[in-house]
Order: C-alpha cells, then sequence, then structure tokens
C-alpha cells in the first residue's frame, strides 16, 4: 500500500499524512483542512451523478433497515414482556427467586441470572482480551511469517467450531483437568470470596470458573481475527519511522502498532463481550444450576440470561410463563445496550476513532 | 504450513466427496444392525398418504419413534416421518398450530386453553391422547461399594428434598438391612432444563411419597445441582461418587449407573421391563371413548407386586378427525406400524412395548381416526 | 520520513545512535516473553479442542456413507448412516444467510465510514449494529418465529432459520468491515477523487478492493459463527433425519441441530455421530476460508 501512497504524497497535504482514523475525527490539530469526503462531495456537488445517488441510497437505507430491525426486536421483547412482568409477584430486579411453574402464581427475579451473567462474561473477557492482544501481536509483529500463517489459520478455525462442541469439550475434557486447581483454589484461597466454596460440586466443573474459561476460549478467535487485521494495517513508514528513532521491538509496537489498533482491539473485544453475555448453548452444557442463590464465588453454579431461556424455551407452553424468560431476554438486550455504550465513549474518549 | 497444506488436502477430500455423493442416499437398509422381525400377528398396515409426514414434542420418547419410523418404513417403504424431539412443550404447540400433524407429550392436553386449541386446529373436533410410548424412570445411582439398593417413595422424597442427607441414614438403612452403606453425603443431581421426566417423577412422589414441594417441569426439591438434559445428569451422577439422580432407564443402563429398587408396599421390585410392564396393566384410562388419558395414580400407586411404579407415560396428540385424506391416511398407517411392529424394538431402548390389553385400545382409536 | 512529525509528542525517545537503555531493554524482553507466552498459553487450549474433534471425529468421517446417505430409518443404536442431510443443511442455511447479510452487511458499513459522518443516523445505526451482536441467538430466533410463524402464518422452514441467521450475521459483518474501511489509507481516497472518478466508483473500485480481505476474514467469521448457530434451527427448523431439499417447506437438519439432537443418544453410534458432525462443520468452514483467502488473493490489489 506504501507505492500509491507515496506517488501521490506532493500532491496532497503535507499533514494529512496520517491514516484516515485520524482524518475522521476533526481534532484541532487539523482544523484548517475539511475531512476530505466531505471536501469532494462539495467539489462534485454541480452534477451529482445518478450512480452516486444509488448508491448513497442502498448504503443509507441499509443503515436505516439495522435500525428499524432492532427496533422491532426491541419492541417484540418489551410487548411480549409485559403481560408476565404485570404479574410478577416478586420484584423482577432483586429478587433471586425463579419459579414460573404456575402462570397465575408467577415469581421471577433476575438478579441471580444477572450476577451469573455478568460474572461468566467478564471472566472471559479478562481471560480472553490481553490474551488476545498477545496473539495479535504475535502473529503481525512478532513471530516468524512462516510461523504466522499456519497459526492465524488454527485460531481462526475455532471460530469454526460450533458451541456446543465447545460446551462438551468444556465438560468432558476440561472440567476434569480443571478440578485439581479449583481444589486448590479453594483450599488455599478460599478465604477471598471469589474463591470461596461454592454451592456445586467442583468435582463435576459446573462451575462459574469452567464456563468462563470456555467462554474466554470461544471468544478468543473473534477478538483475535479482528485485532490481528486492524495490527496488520499499521502502516508501514510509521513502524519504520519509529525503528529509524531507534526504537526498541516493544517501543515501536506501543508507539505505532497500539496506538493504531486500539480502536480496533476494543471493538473486536467488544464484539468478544457480546458472544460471552450471549451464549447459550456451550454454557447450558457446563453450568449446573444451583438450588442456592449465587454467592459471588467463581465456585458457584447457576444459569446465565442465555441458557435460562434455552434450558427452558422448549417447554414453553404458557405466554405468561414464556413471558417471564422473554423479560429476562429484554433485561440481556438492555444490558448489551449499556456496555457497548460504556464502550463507544472509551473509545471516544480516546479521540483516536470517533 | 503444514497445518495449512493439511487443511487444504482435507478441504479438498471434503470436497470431493460432497461432489461424489452430490445425490445424498435416504437408503439405509442394510447398514444398521438387526431389522426388526414382522411380528407374527401383525396388523396390515394400509400404506399410502402424505409421504412425509412431520411430528414433534417430547424428546422422552425421541427413541422409541425412531423404533416406529423404521417399523413404519419397512411396512410402507416410500413412506418416512420427521421427529423433532424439542420438548413437550413445543410438541403441544406446534400441534395446535397445526405446524407438525402430531404431538408427542409427556402428559395429556390440559383442559382449557390447550384442549381448545387443539380441537380448533382439528377443524372443530376433538384431539386424542394416545398413550404410545411408556418409559421407566430409573433412580440412578452410584454409591462405590452399593450394587444394590431398595428405596420406597418417602424415603425418596426425603432424598430428593434434602430431609435425608448421608447414605447410611437410618431410613435407608431401614429398607437395605444387611447392606453396608458408607458414611457419606448424598449428592442430588437434578434435570436443569424444563422436563417431563421432573414433571412426572414429582407427581410420583407426591401421590405415593408424601412429596410436599410441588410438582412441574422445573425441580422443587431445593437441593442438589442440576445438569442439563438426560445425558448431563446421566454423565453427572456417573462421575461422582455418592450421587443419586433420575434419569430415563435407557440413560442409566448407557452410563452405567446402578438402578435403586423400588418398594411399592409389596416387596422390592427391580426394574425390568417385565415389572413395568405389569404397572402398564394395572393402569385406568380417566379419558373417555378413544382419547385414552391414563390416571397416572393408578400407576404410581400401584400396590401389585412385583410392578414397577415409576414410568413416563408419553402420548401422541392426534386428531380424531379434521386431517385431510392424504394425511389421516399416513397417520393411521404410522400409529398402526408403531402399536404393532415398532413395539418389537423397545425394549433394547430402554422402553417397555405395550401389553397385549392396551395395544389393542390403541389399535381401536387409530382405526377411528378418520 | 514525514509521517512520524503527525504525532512526534509519543515519540519521547532519546535521538538515534545511542546505546540501548537497560530499563529499556528490559521492558523489550519483557514485553517479547509476554507476547510469546500468551500466545502459549492461548495456543494450548485451541489446539486441545481441535485435536479433541480431530481425535474423535476423524474416524467417523472417513466412511464414505458419512458423506453420501441422511440417517433416514436408523435407531439411536444402529451404526452407520451419515450426514449428507445435515451438511445440505448448513450449507444451504449458511449460503441463504450469506446471500442476504453480506449485501446489508458491507451497504451498512459503507453508509458508517463513507457517508453518515457523524449525522444521527449514523449514530444510531452504529449503535444498534453494537446492540444487535449482543443480540442472543435464542431471542433473534424467537423473534423471527413470532414474526413469521405466529404473526404471518408461514411454516417452519430452512429459509426462517436463514432469516434468524441473518440477524446475527450482519453484526459482525457491519463490525469487522467498517473497522477495515475506516483504515484504508486516505490518500487512496483523494488520489481517486483527483482523478474525477465519482464517489460510488472509488468505494467499488479502491477503497473496498483495499479492505477486500479483512472483510473477507470477517465475513468469514460471521459465517462460521452461523453455521455453528444452534439455537435458532432448534426454534425454527425441525430435525428430519432424512434428506430435505426444499429450502422452503419442511423440517431440515443442519450439523449443530444433528449434534443437538445425537446428545439425547447416549450409545456410542451417538458419540460417533456428534463428534463427526462437529468435525465436518470445522471442515466445511476451513474450505470456506480457503476459498476466501484464494478469491482475496486474486483480487486484491497487489500492495505488497
Amino acid at each position: 500500500m506504501n507505492d500509491p501512497v507515496v506517488a501521490k504524497r506532493p500532491a496532497g497535504s503535507g499533514d494529512t499524512g496520517a491514516v484516515r482514523g485520524v482524518a475522521a475525527a476533526p481534532t484541532a490539530t487539523e482544523a484548517p483542512i475539511p475531512p476530505t469526503p466531505e471536501a469532494s462531495e462539495t467539489q462534485t456537488k454541480v452534477h451529482v451523478r445518478p450512480g452516486d445517488r444509488i448508491f448513497r441510497g442502498l448504503a443509507t437505507g441499509s443503515g436505516v433497515f439495522i435500525v428499524a430491525i432492532i427496533g422491532a426486536i426491541g419492541l417484540f421483547l418489551i410487548l411480549q414482556a409485559i403481560p408476565s412482568l404485570g404479574l410478577d409477584n416478586v420484584n423482577f430486579l432483586t429478587s433471586r427467586e425463579w419459579n414460573t411453574t404456575d402462570p397465575a402464581n408467577l415469581r421471577f427475579g433476575i438478579l441471580d441470572l444477572l450476577l451469573v451473567t455478568v460474572v461468566v462474561a467478564l471472566l472471559a473477557l479478562l481471560i480472553a482480551m490481553p490474551i488476545a492482544m498477545g496473539i495479535a501481536l504475535f502473529l503481525t509483529q512478532y513471530a516468524p511469517r512462516k510461523l504466522a500463517r499456519p497459526f492465524a489459520y488454527v485460531v481462526d478455525l475455532l471460530a469454526a467450531v460450533p458451541s456446543i462442541v465447545f460446551g462438551l469439550w468444556g465438560l468432558f475434557v476440561l472440567g476434569p483437568v480443571l478440578f485439581p486447581v479449583s481444589t486448590w483454589l479453594i483450599d488455599n484461597l478460599g478465604w477471598i470470596p471469589i474463591f470461596a466454596k461454592g454451592n456445586v460440586n467442583v468435582q463435576l466443573g459446573g462451575t462459574v470458573f469452567t464456563a468462563g474459561i470456555v467462554v474466554a476460549v470461544m471468544i478468543l478467535p473473534i477478538i483475535t481475527a479482528v485485532s490481528r487485521e486492524v495490527f496488520e494495517r499499521t502502516p508501514t513508514m510509521h513502524i519504520e519511522g519509529a525503528i529509524a528513532l531507534g526504537a526498541t521491538k516493544w517501543e515501536v509496537v506501543r508507539t505505532t502498532v497500539l496506538p493504531f489498533g486500539k480502536a480496533g482491539y476494543i471493538s473486536a473485544s467488544m464484539l468478544g463481550l457480546g458472544r460471552a453475555l450471549g451464549e447459550t448453548i456451550a454454557v447450558a452444557v457446563i453450568l449446573s444450576t444451583a438450588t442456592s442463590s449465587f454467592g459471588f464465588s467463581l465456585f458457584d453454579g447457576g444459569s446465565t440470561f442465555a441458557s435460562k431461556i434455552a434450558l427452558a424455551a422448549p417447554e414453553f407452553n404458557d405466554a405468561r410463563s414464556a413471558g417471564a424468560y422473554i423479560a429476562a431476554g429484554l433485561v440481556l438486550f438492555v444490558l448489551t445496550f449499556v456496555v457497548n455504550a460504556i464502550a463507544r465513549s472509551i473509545v471516544a474518549g480516546h479521540k483516536e476513532y470517533e | 504450513m503444514k497445518i495449512q497444506r493439511h487443511g487444504a488436502v482435507l478441504g479438498l477430500v471434503a470436497a470431493s466427496a460432497l461432489l461424489l455423493g452430490a445425490c445424498g442416499s435416504d437408503n439405509n437398509t442394510g447398514a444398521g444392525g438387526s431389522t426388526p422381525t414382522s411380528g407374527a400377528a401383525a396388523v396390515p398396515v394400509e400404506c399410502g398418504g402424505k409421504p412425509k409426514l412431520n411430528a414433534e414434542g417430547s424428546s422422552a420418547q425421541k427413541n422409541a419413534v425412531d423404533a416406529f419410523v423404521q417399523a413404519y418404513k419397512q411396512a410402507c417403504p416410500s413412506a418416512d416421518l420427521a421427529y423433532n424431539p424439542s420438548g413437550s412443550g413445543a410438541g403441544v404447540k406446534n400441534f395446535n398450530a397445526g405446524l407438525v400433524d402430531f404431538g408427542g407429550s409427556d402428559s395429556a392436553l390440559k383442559d382449557g386453553a390447550e384442549t381448545e386449541a387443539a380441537t380448533k386446529r382439528c377443524k372443530e373436533n376433538p384431539a386424542w391422547n394416545l398413550p404410545l410410548v411408556f418409559g421407566p424412570v430409573a433412580i440412578g445411582y452410584k454409591v462405590s461399594g452399593v450394587d444394590s439398593l431398595v428405596l420406597d417413595a418417602k424415603t425418596t422424597a426425603a432424598i430428593f428434598s434434602g430431609a435425608v442427607k448421608k447414605w447410611n441414614d437410618p431410613a435407608i438403612k431401614a429398607l437395605n438391612g444387611s447392606a453396608s452403606l458408607p458414611d457419606k453425603d448424598i449428592s442430588v443431581i437434578y434435570r436443569s432444563d424444563e422436563s417431563g421426566t421432573t414433571d412426572n417423577f414429582q407427581k410420583y412422589l407426591k401421590t405415593a411419597g408424601g412429596w410436599s414441594k410441588g410438582d412441574g417441569k422445573q425441580f422443587k426439591g431445593g437441593v442438589g445441582e442440576g445438569k442439563e438434559k438426560s445425558a448431563g445428569v446421566a454423565q453427572a451422577v456417573g462421575s461422582i461418587d455418592g450421587a443419586i439422580t433420575y434419569v430415563e432407564w435407557s440413560f442409566a443402563q448407557d452410563n452405567k449407573l446402578s438402578v435403586a429398587k423400588i418398594d411399592a408396599g409389596a416387596g422390592a421390585v427391580e426394574l425390568t421391563a417385565e415389572s413395568a410392564g405389569k404397572a402398564i396393566d394395572g393402569a385406568k384410562v380417566k379419558g373417555t371413548g378413544n382419547n385414552l388419558v391414563l390416571d397416572l395414580d393408578s400407576i404410581y400407586g400401584t400396590k401389585t407386586a412385583g410392578a414397577y411404579p415409576l414410568l413416563l407415560a408419553t402420548y401422541e396428540i392426534v386428531c380424531s378427525k379434521g386431517y385431510d385424506a392424504d394425511t389421516a391416511k399416513a397417520v393411521k398407517a404410522f400409529l398402526t406400524a408403531a402399536a404393532t411392529t415398532g413395539q418389537a424394538q423397545l425394549t433394547e431402548a430402554g422402553y417397555v412395548p405395550l401389553p397385549q390389553a392396551f395395544q389393542d385400545k390403541i389399535l381401536t382409536a387409530v382405526k377411528a381416526i378418520a | 520520513m514525514s509521517t512520524i512529525s503527525a504525532d512526534p509528542q509519543r515519540l519521547a525517545t532519546p535521538p538515534t545512535f545511542q546505546k540501548v537503555g537497560a530499563a529499556r531493554r528490559f521492558k523489550n524482553g519483557l514485553a517479547t516473553t509476554l507476547v510469546w507466552g500468551a500466545f502459549l498459553v492461548a495456543i494450548i487450549p485451541l489446539v486441545w479442542v481441535l485435536y479433541t474433534v480431530v481425535q474423535r471425529g476423524f474416524p467417523v468421517i472417513l466412511d464414505g456413507d458419512w458423506w453420501s446417505k441422511s440417517l433416514s430409518g436408523l435407531l439411536a443404536r444402529q451404526q452407520g448412516g451419515g450426514a449428507y442431510h445435515a451438511i445440505y443443511g448448513t450449507l444451504v442455511q449458511g449460503l441463504v444467510c450469506g446471500v442476504i447479510s453480506v449485501p446489508i452487511g458491507i451497504m451498512v458499513a459503507i453508509y458508517l465510514v463513507e457517508y453518515g459522518g457523524r449525522s444521527k443516523l449514523s449514530r444510531a445505526t452504529t449503535f444498534m449494529v453494537d446492540i444487535l451482536t449482543g443480540v442472543p441467538s435464542i431471542v433473534a430466533a424467537l423473534f423471527v418465529y413470532t414474526v413469521w410463524i405466529t404473526y404471518f402464518g408461514l411454516g417452519r422452514s430452512a429459509l426462517a432459520v436463514s432469516l434468524a441467521l441473518v440477524l446475527l450475521m450482519v453484526p459482525v459483518v457491519v463490525r469487522t468491515t467498517e473497522e477495515m474501511l475506516k483504515i484504508v489509507p486516505d490518500e487512496l481516497r483523494e488520489a481517486s477523487y483527483a482523478l474525477g472518478i465519482p464517489k460510488w466508483k472509488t468505494i467499488v473500485k479502491i477503497v473496498i478492493p483495499t479492505a477486500l480481505s479483512g472483510i473477507l476474514t470477517g465475513i468469514m467469521l460471521a459465517l462460521a459463527r452461523v453455521m455453528g448457530e444452534t439455537a435458532p434451527v432448534l426454534v425454527l427448523a425441525a430435525y428430519a433425519p432424512f434428506i430435505n431439499f426444499n429450502l422452503f417447506e419442511g423440517p431440515m437438519a443442519s450439523l449443530p441441530l444433528l449434534m443437538v439432537n445425537e446428545r439425547n443418544n447416549p450409545t456410542q453410534a451417538g458419540f460417533e455421530r456428534i463428534w463427526g458432525a462437529a468435525i465436518t462443520l470445522v471442515l466445511l468452514i476451513t474450505l470456506f476460508n480457503l476459498l476466501a483467502t484464494v478469491i482475496s488473493r486474486a483480487l486484491a490489489p497487489k500492495t505488497k
């Protein structure tokens, strides 16, 4: 990608030599020169080509379509959930009870589901984010080219493994291996609440701990793949410049690759978090449900929103009971909403991208 | 590099294999082990009608329906049936929505909305509940050194509600005079998904064991830990010493779990096809006419010597009238094959074949479908 | 050279031709170790999962019947039969879903990067895509079930599954495409405009080809995700053990559905079918990935 850029440079303005991402944010440093696409638009405004108009219409239409679809899903969830929420005999947000057997006496609250969902997803993200960054950096910056390609391939392949396989792998293969680790943590660090002995049998491995690790493995490929693509695109000139200034390998990465790829990396992580929050079948297979409520230990069992819905969905036979689960789905929906809003504001705060 | 090349080779193999078999085949004759031997007194199956039937419902009867389909295909080579074991709720819902030709359910249609919707789906004709598949539920356990265990409904209820916590509890000891029971905690495993097995198990405990926790498809015992599906609970019990659960017989067998004998008052009864068949023989029908809804209390509460009371009766929910001619013909053919030659393979799959008297009742009902 | 001047304050390092200090060397060494470490830590479970799948599934798929027959008429405990019906279902559902979602996804990304700017609609769309990313598959499935079956009164079919999968695939395509389009250097666009080429042509001929390999990676990831998705197929297309070529009607198997189904089968045959289906799915995705690589190599502008 160097050649055309270099060839063109004299014609362009000297200080827009940055990437598009930077240029897109009209920060003070670049105030004099308006962002380029808009600039070109004003130039061609005199005769807007029909092709342009059609293409723009298509693109805008697709955007509107997405907004409409989400609106429809949200509306659907709300419409289905409201009647059941009205019949709920306990507080929906603060109760840990979940009993929908008798449609005439619905008692459901989401506190436990919310906690388990968040803990599983955060644990997964906590494990996956640094590792994914490590792999992405390794594959793009550190690994010899011959090694990088096949390994990148293996990582991509993982995205192809269906979630039920991860579930079975977690249950049959990983669970038994984690048993000694869990026992050790409980015995030695049990005084820390998150490592306390939980409400399910550690030997079965149906704990938040196992589920979190498996979900971490599941979201690794998706975070890695996107981060890798972004890191790979760090302009060679930036890297060469840093090297020319005598930067060590790590300094090159820190000063060029990471700033360049940060937004992409966070975006990829959010993609991963979205998947972790909504992961259904694998969690349903691995996680044991418990009869006592979640006690903030990694060795507790429980249900996430998605696994709760999946475990009950085949037996939905009453709209009122089903509505309770849809209300839970609605909360998950809102949760994703909030997480994304926070992530967006973090990215925006870093000014690299909007 | 190596991995990539392997990937490429595998991919090519896969692609070429698919291309070679571009016209895949449904023909599996000869592939399987035994094919059902046609019963001696076989009722002739009148083939024809809709070539591919759809049915959906209880996963508990999935393997039985597979056997029925095999019998059906043998009787009517060009016919087929897809059974989607997505759950009783889905079965009833999709039957009532007209998406499937008949539904499979762990419980009969409930009075009220469910029955009304079914009547509407059958063009204002009643829907019938035909109990075609009986699956014994085993109380499976794993305690090292304990190969034989006798339980009664009351003790079982106490275990599954957390009142009895140790294997050497006096209540268990009283039923197992000679056995040496260890001083070990009982780990109760239950189904984390909603299931008819849980429902029936709790109903059994309510009828026979004074269970006060309530019934329904969610486990209400308030003790233990839930695993997903029969496969999950059976595997869990198999991997912990001291665990106990309730699970369909075939899963207990395949996971090599020990199965408790049940003492319903007339001595300990082992779970066998005969002992379960005896309980079915004593079952009373509370539905009217050809709507063969069972009075489950007559099974759960049986005092007959040698009858195993813990059974899961699953129904096929069909329209008495209101099918189009093609569908009616195929449904009748399928049910006839199921009730006759289809029964032969059931024991192997962990079910109980229908006793003769019951089979006759079902065939009468099937004949009456129009 | 002039590029670096864009952010000089970041390079707070001493001038060139100085000996690299111990602290810097230490940091460099530490970072290298960590990166290698992360890679090694990650590669263990990744290879482990793949190994489990291959070890358990590979013997199953060597049988020719696996690729050419269905499971029609077989009992749970009877060996034999194949997954042709499920392979067909997975491919068709995945492809239909791809055909619908890829254009939508790419157009949305183009809108966001090239046209939207900072407009309200653009912000709303970005946000909605984020939300859509988080919609659990089972909720998407229930949504389609309500609209397609309860409201429109249409039957369950493979097409309904594809529609639910579209909801899951679009956001992944949008997000990855968006990232890739953003990092196409502006100079390329400017050069094109300078030559008087219309904007849409610039996008189609310059911007997209430059980002193509990244976009294809995203599409493949998305496709991999939806083809392994279980919940929508469970709710929207009933399982059938026989071959059903009809996209619009009747139950149709797919590989994930086959796996969920065989989980109800405690016998050896069920075990084999689960892992056989798993490895088949992985192979299918591999095949798609290879295709994507080949295509992107052929189409990408020669830049390196």
